[in-house]
């Protein structure tokens, strides 16, 4: 088991140098340059000139990226932003903990929907219930995240009034943020107006983004249920006469989530890789609205730092996830 | 069997259900703030205003971009300001100035019993320690994507590093207090477009003693050259004279600026102004119909039909301070001949574009500044769409119909001033193909491409424009002709006459008499036709209808102090 994770570890290695490699190579064959970003219609040629000298762009670009790599592995230093002038790591403390709020969210709302949805479609399966389900379920996967969450937005903040459009919290709000999780800052610090408040926040970003995994989810455990409720063990257990909810709940659903815990873990991994859009539309100060501003602003170190972060998480929740794999099935052994 | 499974589920999903909403549930009314905003009535009350983004850092002199200097404006305050709403010099921290006949020597008499927010005096002293900080700054400071503004109107610093791209030579030459309330800036030559420049958020003053304490000049360069401040100043100790004081700020989240109760001026109506980042405009438009901000900046054209059909919102408009223009490059024969020029501007149909593709945001411009700028003349030639003219006129300049030209236009770039250059692009192809030319399409993207072929001198005709930085006709003419460039070809072919009414308007010290040099610089320079102006927009801002007293400027400098909210 130890081996097994250090081995994977250790794969991380190559993983980081070659990712590395192709975004320093990418970003530079993006058109415009970080000058141009800051100067915008007054860049003139010396002013460029001028920038590229100071941030080394003019250096060949193996120089370029010795000293980054050097510094970003090395020193563990990540740079400093160059529209912000602040450091890239303390921006991602910052934001990381956004992005792992709204994704859990998303995936809470996702599991708590999605598996009950598919598990009764698989129970009523060939119904008007299933069908209906498996409509629900293509319908959540084809639309578009930002239609969903404009609409959202329209009918529960600007009809209704019941839940806010932007940000994570009110900005009457008072909090202390010691994890900068607001969520978890307002239980820490005891501020359950503002636990209210930060949830309420929560709410519709976390359905938009979550909508996709939901129908994923919810087909994913159609498929499965409908398997495993065929199985001989299933058969059996019924016929012994064992109470039918005991048979689903330990005999069905119990096996049935394995591939569930997969595709969950997997779509975790791509929620904590920044949701763009929904950061974006709702104000969710995260990676991804982040990276996408930095694209625009040519903000290289803040891009160079945040796909590299992105990656180091996406490869340990894949670790996480083949590890609790082998705690839901005791079958599957580590080698 | 089947059933009592299906009553299961069922359960199970109706108790998260329920968990999942109550998590969220919770009181009605705390939090979502729709009325924030409110005061209760009259004055008093917090306004939340919706921006693109988070400023850099709260410090003038060290930065150019909007956000940024939105925030600073209501914290800090220069010598000069700007009367509400227009481009016209009015007394700030400075009571009334003198300029001394050789233009060299801008004396200001000072206003008395101010001082900053952490209770320092306001004197002469201060502003010559502000003013010779800037001239001083070094290293990352020389940048000139920090200290953009000093190098535009002071140009060089104390010691000018070579490798800063900053101009070496300077205009300033010293700051002199010659008693508690009178300051003295000396220049190394005449230049009246600094008064106007003093109006600009980067040379508002400072308190010196925040300054030094919180490490304003402080801070480290990393191994990609990029200045990481490491001071507290610009962030957490921003420290003026202004009607509001900060409070706190927590990026991404929002920035709270406070009432100055001993504020020297008018005193802000409100208590509080709170700035909160929500950099899609969708989303800023959706949080003011919900009533989480109370106002926001650079409303999309299209949004704007609905917020005026909205009883509870209104927009309002920002006068114009932009010009795009169709250039032309004298180097480039035939448009060395002025009859050739003459038959493009005759051929351009601009009340066309203006009318199609600005929603109704644009008006039609004759020179290449607007309306607003002091020195604009109303008596400029004018040119109107006229094929036929056109076609006469390249016939008299003796040449065969039709004449070939090409014309550039950029791609992958939206500005205020062109938010679909194609498509202007486009329409001007046509109707110059009516007027007798025979158009090439030539396109790059925007950076660095296409500003580069301009830059260079390549592009025969071409699409580009400017906003204006301070009110001053320099800021737009002077930028555009004082000196030669190859985008219009004035290194082969000058205009004398244009160049010498510039050089004399900047250093003229009658006011009025620099006003009478810009207009004739301006009817000279539609008369040698070195470009086409097309077209000035105007921006909106958009607020909730209980908001007055909000002055939108041409140069955005807008102060939250009349300000009031409610009732």
């Amino acid at each position: 088991m130890l081996r097994f994770i250090v081995r994977r570890l250790l794969l991380l290695i190559p993983i980081l140098v070659g990712l590395s490699i192709l975004i320093f190579l990418y970003l530079r064959a993006l058109p415009g340059s970080p000058a141009y970003a800051l100067l915008g219609d007054r860049a003139t040629p010396e002013s460029v000139a001028a920038i590229n000298r100071e941030y080394g762009l003019d250096k060949p670009i193996y120089v370029q990226y010795w000293r980054y790599t050097k510094r970003a592995f090395i020193e563990g230093d990540l740079g400093t932003s160059s529209r912000t002038r602040q450091p890239v790591t303390d921006e991602l403390k910052r934001r990381f903990p956004a992005t792992v709020e709204l994704a859990v969210g998303a995936m809470l709302f996702a599991a708590i929907f999605g598996i009950p949805l598919g598990f009764i479609a698989a129970k009523k399966y060939g119904t008007w219930i299933d069908h209906t389900s498996l409509f629900a379920s293509l319908l959540g996967i084809s639309i578009p995240i930002f239609f969903l969450a404009i609409l959202l937005k329209y009918v529960f903040a600007v009809r209704l009034g019941w839940l806010p459009t932007v940000g994570r919290a009110s900005v009457l709000i008072d909090l202390e943020h010691p994890t900068n999780f607001y969520i978890l800052d307002s239980i820490v610090t005891g501020n359950w107006t503002a636990f209210v408040d930060t949830s309420k926040h929560l709410i519709l970003p976390a359905i938009a983004l979550g909508t996709i995994p939901l129908a994923i989810i919810a087909r994913i455990t159609r498929a499965s249920v409908l398997d495993v409720q065929n199985e001989d063990y299933v058969r059996t257990a019924r016929a012994k006469g064992v109470a039918p909810m005991t048979v689903d709940r330990r005999h069905v659903l119990r096996n049935a989530l394995l591939p569930i815990t997969t595709i969950a873990g997997l779509q975790v991994g791509l929620l904590l890789s920044g949701a763009v859009l929904t950061e974006k539309v709702f104000a969710w100060p995260g990676i991804g609205s982040w990276l996408v501003d930095a694209i625009s602003g040519r903000d290289y170190p803040v891009l160079q730092g945040g796909v590299l972060f992105i990656a180091i998480i996406f490869v340990l929740v894949n670790l996480v996830v083949d590890i609790a794999y082998g705690f839901i099935n005791p079958r599957i052994r580590f080698s | 069997m089947r059933g009592k499974s299906l009553k299961f589920v069922l359960l199970l999903v109706a108790l998260l259900a329920l968990a999942a909403a109550g998590c969220g549930g919770g009181d009605e009314g705390t939090g979502t703030s729709a009325g924030t905003g409110t005061g209760g009535g009259g004055e008093g009350g917090t306004l939340v205003f919706g921006t693109a983004s988070d400023p850099v850092v709260l410090d003038g002199s060290l930065v150019s971009d909007g956000e940024s200097l939105r925030v600073i404006d209501q914290i800090y305050e220069g010598l000069i300001s700007l009367k509400p709403g227009t481009t016209e010099l009015e007394p700030a921290l400075a009571e009334s100035w003198e300029i001394s006949d050789d233009g060299l020597a801008y004396t200001f008499k000072l206003r008395q019993g101010v001082t900053f927010h952490d209770g320092e005096p306001f004197n002469a002293e201060a502003v010559c320690f502000n003013f010779d900080r800037w001239y001083n700054f070094t290293g990352s400071f020389q940048n000139p994507s920090a200290s953009y503004y000093w190098q535009t109107v002071f140009g060089g610093f104390a010691k000018t590093d070579p490798e800063s791209g900053a101009p070496e030579d300077s205009l300033y030459a010293s700051c002199e207090a010659t008693d508690e309330s009178t300051v003295v800036l000396n220049l190394t030559k005449p230049s009246t477009s600094v008064l106007g420049a003093l109006s600009l958020s980067s040379f508002a003053i400072a308190s010196p003693k925040a300054l030094q304490e919180f490490g304003a000049d402080e801070g480290t360069v990393d191994a990609d050259g990029i200045f990481h401040p490491t001071g507290t100043f610009g962030s957490e100790h921003p420290i003026g004279t202004g009607p509001f004081m900060f409070d706190s700020w927590t990026r991404n989240d929002k920035l709270t600026l406070v009432r100055n109760d001993d504020y020297w001026g008018d005193k802000a109506k409100l208590d509080s102004v709170i700035f909160r980042p929500i950099p899609d405009n969708a989303a800023r438009l959706q949080a003011l119909q919900s009533g989480e901000i109370q106002g926001y900046d650079l409303v999309e054209p299209q949004d704007i039909p609905t917020i005026a059909g909205d009883a509870a919102l209104q927009v309002l408009d920002r006068p114009a301070f932009n010009v795009a223009y169709v250039g032309i490059n004298q180097a480039i024969p035939p448009m060395d001949k002025i009859e050739v020029r003459q038959a493009v501007a005759a051929g351009l149909n601009r009340q066309e574009v203006v009318d199609s593709f600005y929603a109704g945001r644009g008006e039609v411009a004759n020179e290449f500044m607007p309306p607003e700028v002091v020195g604009y003349a109303d008596d400029v030639t004018e040119y109107t769409f006229d094929p036929e003219k056109s076609k006469q006129l390249l016939q008299d300049a003796g040449l065969t119909l039709p004449v070939k030209i090409t014309f550039w236009y950029p791609s992958d770039v939206s500005r205020p001033y062109m938010p679909d250059p194609k498509r202007n692009f486009e329409a001007f192809k046509a109707s110059l193909e009516q007027s007798g030319f025979k158009v090439t399409a030539k396109t790059a993207p925007w950076s660095p491409d296409y500003l580069g072929q301009v830059d260079e001198g390549n592009t025969q005709l071409y699409l580009l424009g400017w906003t204006g930085d301070f009110g001053d006709p320099d800021n737009f003419i002077g930028t555009f002709f004082q000196s030669p460039q190859k985008a219009w070809g004035t290194t082969t072919h000058p205009n004398n006459e244009v160049t010498d009414l510039l050089d004399q308007a900047e250093s003229e010290t009658d006011l009025a008499a620099r006003e009478g040099l810009y207009q004739d610089a301006n009817r000279a320079i539609m008369d040698w036709l070195p470009g086409v102006p097309y077209v000035h927009t105007k921006p909106a801002l958009a607020f909730a209808a209980d908001v007055q007293g909000y002055q939108p400027s041409p140069v955005s400098l807008e102060s939250f102090a009349p300000v009031t909210i409610g009732k």
